[in-house]
């Protein structure tokens, strides 16, 4: 299939009287209520960032491993050129370069959360804990929710993944490629918020 | 209608950016995220490094935001959904913040 008739294709999936598709809208709407979501989180952390008790536990500052986050950050910038590459293959017609540019963001996103993990281990290790300070609960349900994002925007990229390889996404269906894009690529501009806000701006 | 309709989104389609640029752009906010690690390591820009890396985060959000999830290129009716989760975010910001000053919020407790 052609570029072109790969683009025809993908447009025959809905007809509104905005001339925008209805999906798409809605998945915009659902990320805008996300920002609020998240902003209500990061509001919470930069609150209670060191609300600490004595002897319970660390503030999150005082063990946060700059250096390792850093490559997890710049792991999960990548993984949104990745996303970006499938799409741009989906709408081509490409559906090959498509699976594999979607197994990359997979497995770019995988290594992201298992990152996460580790460093969740390791602050437990020090002391910080869900349940040891309002810090520790602010970061941890922050993070914890950015993380599960990521999860379930892993199992989304799989899914597709596996429905190409089932025959159940057709070349041209590059509107679902995108709606996941959008949803992936969020998750990466709420982290880019994250690691700023709470990694690298220092605790007066 | 229907085909004005199939017509725009074909557009839309051919309107995105090739693969090359969307790789010069990610280039662009490998180095940014490169200079916000390296500056918080400056001590010399310790007064300055809050707001210059507010500011770089901004750079890295407008830049994921236009280029890969093409608002730059969209109907700015997306662009208005996002922006006013955008608003919403910093406005309960802002509101909490106001609490914070006026009626007193969690005390830090002195490390």
């Amino acid at each position: 299939m052609s570029a072109q008739e790969a683009a025809q294709a993908s447009t025959q999936e809905h007809h509104t009287s905005t001339g925008l598709d209805n999906t798409k809208m809605a998945m915009w709407a659902f990320l805008g209520s996300e920002c609020l979501f998240f902003g209500s989180l990061i509001t919470t952390y930069l609150l209670y960032r060191s609300t600490v008790l004595p002897d319970s536990g660390p503030v999150p500052s005082e063990i946060y491993d700059i250096p390792y986050t850093s490559v997890s950050s710049f792991v999960l910038l990548m993984s949104s050129l990745t996303m970006v590459l499938a799409l741009s293959s989906s709408q081509r017609g490409d559906m090959r370069g498509m699976r594999i540019w979607l197994l990359a963001t997979a497995l770019l996103g995988v290594t992201f959360v298992g990152g996460q993990i580790f460093e969740f281990t390791d602050f437990v290790e020090e002391g910080l804990t869900l349940g040891s300070s309002p810090a520790g609960s602010a970061f941890f349900v922050l993070t914890g929710f950015h993380g599960a994002h990521v999860s379930v925007g892993i199992l989304m990229l799989l899914s597709l993944v596996g429905m190409s390889m089932s025959g159940k996404l057709q070349p041209g269906a590059a509107r679902k490629v995108e709606l996941i894009g959008l949803y992936w690529h969020f998750v990466d501009i709420v982290w880019v918020v994250i690691f700023t806000v709470v990694y690298l701006i220092p605790l007066e | 209608m229907s085909q004005q309709v199939e017509a725009g989104e074909a557009e839309e389609l051919h309107s995105h950016p090739e693969p090359r640029q969307y790789i010069k752009v990610a280039i662009f906010l490998a180095v940014v995220t490169a200079v916000e690690v390296a500056i918080y390591y400056v001590s010399a820009l310790r007064a300055l490094l809050v707001p210059i890396l507010i500011v770089l985060a901004v750079i890295k959000f407008l830049f994921v935001a236009r280029w890969f999830m093409h608002l730059r290129f969209d109907s700015k009716i997306f662009q208005r959904f996002f922006v006013t989760g955008v608003l919403l975010a910093m406005t309960v910001f802002a509101v909490v913040l106001l609490f914070y000053f006026t009626h007193g919020g969690p005390a830090p407790v002195a490390r």
